[in-house]
């Protein structure tokens, strides 16, 4: 079968599935990257701002979700997620088990990852603001909340941005494990396309058509964004 | 503060995830099953991308005849034991043999199906001239003798061959346990995949159950059966419905849904249907 | 917690540390001399060789590496043409197959790190060289690469941790290493959060040694650079 038709929207065509696929990608990714960026911000706290104790776990955390393959995390929380969230069923007092679906699993493992990495962004981005500021701040008498929404908050996400593009992109990425444990994203539906017609080149180079897409689209809308945040700053 | 918004934050986001989440009831009112999806006519993914299959329909069936709601869901093979025990669902029908090893974890049904393995290979290959072509044993103890006669006669010619096998099936587990240190035995994710390297030549032959070799052999001029047939003992005694060891009332309500679904013959038109003839086990 | 089974389960998932060493090993040395070779096109100034590199970099780096190393594995499989060439008795191996992505994966991202390397070098040390009599070649061998490395080398540790990551993945096309090895007991055992807590356990250790190693080499390289105490506040300049 022509590739055309083989992608198409007719009534052999993949197309309609795989851009649906394509859909789950990006919501999947983008729940991981959200969850990821409040873990983050949570570590970056805890390695800078914390007592000793919370510097260790968050430093034991970011150790040990970048130590471990991707795929391991992923299968970990599927299988053993589902564990956890029947004890905690069971404590609040629901019976019998509660499930866990791969979309919540996967956007879970892919986010505890990317919030290992958010937490190094976000940690590199606070020590860019220049100390004196935070000085001045304090010196004027704000608060540590007025200091931390007005100074802080801001500047940080500013030298953020190009970290946290690299990081959705990797979250854009990882989603491509999700499809072990059953998520129909984009590779999953591949690889049923793939055994289906038995052409596996056709669809995975569509799928990596559709993540080079994804990821350029971020790509220019992270520089767009970098670009708007960093306005009237003096680069070296 | 800071902890207060970080933590409400947390809160909003596992809500919404957890909105994922949903507990089993006990009166199996509803019921989920799993099945894997990619092992046709079983089970398998049709293009708009529904379950469609033998086992879907039977499914169905079985659940009308216990007044249950059933939600059929995907999961790969090689997981759906750990899966059933971690409670992602409560039924496994997958083309899964009965198995002792399998026993040891869960608990079956009776079968519904049972059809013998054999090999695949391409008609190109020396592999295409196993002897005893189409010739059944069975694995149980009264046919072992003759079965491991019939199967050191294959050894000599399988020696130093790459076998590709599905993971975690009961063909891997025949494989490792007859022709361990006679051929390479590959294990493979999905039996399309193995497929896929046998067309291009990467394993010189692929075993697994007659159900889904017929069809791959009608639907592929390159290949072909070969050798013979093997059923029963470490292979198997037939297809049947997986569940917990926690949830013996439930296996009792399939059962008795599977006794019905023979008796009055339902899984004989199915199969026909579907394999083009009758799978139901004879006993 | 069934210590004993664990304990068993971790020899057993030790035997595939031979195949993950050689997967990470093989492709961090053959990638890094296609980064190299990136690099230098990058910086060539010449307009289409950088166009070439550039685009390898961004569908290297654009696309996932479970989509290439399919895409290698399966879909290059498919032709009657690529199974008759002098390629296939190494295509066909999923070892060389994993390896070909590996390979091809980290070398788009080590050539950009190797390129900021030596992008760091200030221009007046290589002015000087040049004004001295150096060659371009002796330039490269002599300056660029003693202090390049030094900036390159915590971005290049980390991209071989990546990479020992990574080799998880050759699981998927049937190659036995630690990931491979931990999918098959579960499959005889089906008690999969005890087998895949240990191979984690093993790739920590791995990537701990790892790390170590970088951070001595880091430390050898530059003993001038030496970290301050903990607890020095040094004020940072604004980006």
């Amino acid at each position: 079968m022509r590739y055309i038709e083989l992608m198409g929207f007719g009534p052999t065509g993949w197309g309609l599935l795989l851009l649906r696929a394509t859909g789950m990608t990006v919501a999947v990714s983008t729940v991981a990257f959200l969850l990821g960026s409040v873990l983050g911000a949570l570590i970056a706290w805890g390695r800078t701002e914390g007592n000793r104790g919370l510097q260790l776990a968050a430093e034991a955390y970011t150790i040990v979700l970048r130590g471990i393959p991707d795929l391991l995390v992923i299968y970990l929380l599927y299988f053993g997620g589902s564990a956890a969230m029947t004890a905690i069923g069971r404590a609040l007092g629901a019976e019998g088990f509660v499930g866990v679906n791969a979309f919540a699993s996967g956007a879970i493992a892919v986010g505890a990852i990317s919030g290992a990495y958010q937490g190094e962004v976000f940690r590199g981005a606070f020590a860019a603001i220049a100390e004196g500021e935070l000085e001045a701040g304090r010196a004027v008498g704000m608060s540590r909340r007025l200091l931390f929404r007005r100074i802080i908050v801001p500047q940080t996400l500013r030298f953020a941005i190009p970290g946290l593009g690299n990081v959705w992109q990797l979250a854009l990425k990882e989603s491509a494990l999700i499809s072990v444990v059953g998520l129909t994203e984009i590779l999953r539906q591949a690889q049923v396309g793939a055994g289906s017609t038995r052409q596996p080149f056709a669809f995975f180079i569509t799928a990596a058509m559709l993540y080079l897409l994804l990821t350029s689209v971020s790509g220019w809308g992270f520089r767009r964004a970098e670009a708007a945040a960093m306005r009237g700053v003096r680069r070296a | 503060m800071k902890a207060l918004t970080c933590f409400a934050a947390a809160a909003a986001v596992l809500l919404l995830v957890g909105s994922g989440a949903s507990a089993q009831t006990k009166d199996w009112s509803t019921i989920k099953i799993a099945t894997e999806g990619a092992y046709k006519p079983w089970n398998f993914t049709d293009p708009s991308g529904k379950l469609v299959g033998f086992e879907v329909d039977l499914a169905e069936d079985l659940c009308k005849r216990m007044k249950a709601k059933c939600e059929i869901v995907a999961q790969a093979f090689d997981g759906v034991i750990p899966a059933l025990n971690a409670g992602k669902f409560d039924a496994i029908m997958a083309g899964m043999n009965i198995t002792e090893k399998r026993k040891e974890a869960i608990i079956f049904t009776q079968p519904y199906g049972r059809t013998p393995s054999t090999f695949a290979v391409l008609k190109s290959s020396p592999l295409a001239k196993l002897p005893e072509q189409g010739k059944v044993y069975s694995l149980n103890p009264e046919g072992l003798a003759a079965a491991q006669k019939s199967l050191d006669g294959l050894k000599p010619m399988l020696k130093g061959k790459v076998i590709g096998v599905q993971t975690s099936t009961a063909q891997a587990n025949f494989l490792e346990q007859y022709f361990k240190d006679v051929i390479e035995i590959r294990q493979y994710k999905t039996t399309e995949q193995h497929d896929l390297d046998l067309l291009a030549g990467r394993v010189d032959g692929v075993f697994a159950s007659m159900s889904y070799l017929k069809g791959v052999v009608e639907e592929n001029k390159d290949l072909t059966l070969s050798g013979p047939r093997y059923g029963g003992g470490a292979l198997g005694f037939g297809v049947a419905v997986g569940l917990r060891k926690t949830d013996p009332d439930l296996q009792a309500k399939f059962d008795a849904a599977v006794g019905a679904a023979i008796a009055d013959g339902t899984v004989a038109k199915l199969s026909t249907k579907w394999f083009g003839f009758d799978i139901t086990p004879q006993h | 917690m069934d210590l004993d089974f664990l304990g068993k389960t971790f020899v057993q998932l030790l035997g595939g540390v031979p195949l993950l060493v050689q997967l990470a090993a093989f492709s961090i040395a053959a990638g890094a001399m296609l980064a190299i070779a990136l690099a230098l096109m990058r910086l060539s100034g010449n307009a289409p060789l950088d166009a070439v590199a550039r685009g390898y970099v961004f569908v290297f780096r654009g696309t996932p590496l479970l989509v290439q190393i399919f895409l290698i594995y399966y879909g290059l499989g498919q032709f009657p043409a690529i199974r008759e060439s002098f390629l296939w008795p190494f295509l066909r191996q999923p070892y060389w197959c994993a390896l070909l992505a590996l390979t091809l994966n980290t070398a788009a991202y080590s050539s950009e790190i190797i390129r900021s390397g030596i992008l760091s070098v200030p221009f007046g040390q290589i002015e000087a060289a040049r004004a001295c009599g150096m060659s371009r070649a002796l330039v490269f061998r002599r300056i660029i690469v003693p202090q390049g490395l030094r900036v390159a080398l915590p971005a290049y540790g980390n991209e071989i941790i990546l990479m020992t990551r990574a080799t998880a993945l050759a699981s998927v096309i049937t190659l036995m290493e630690v990931t491979g090895i931990a999918s098959k007991i579960i499959s005889e055992t089906f008690r999969a959060v005890e087998v895949f807590v240990c191979a984690g356990a093993i790739y920590l250790l791995i990537n701990f040694a790892i790390s170590r190693g970088v951070a001595w080499l880091e430390r050898r390289l530059s003993p001038q650079v030496a970290e301050a105490p903990a607890g020095t506040a040094i004020p940072k300049l604004a980006r």
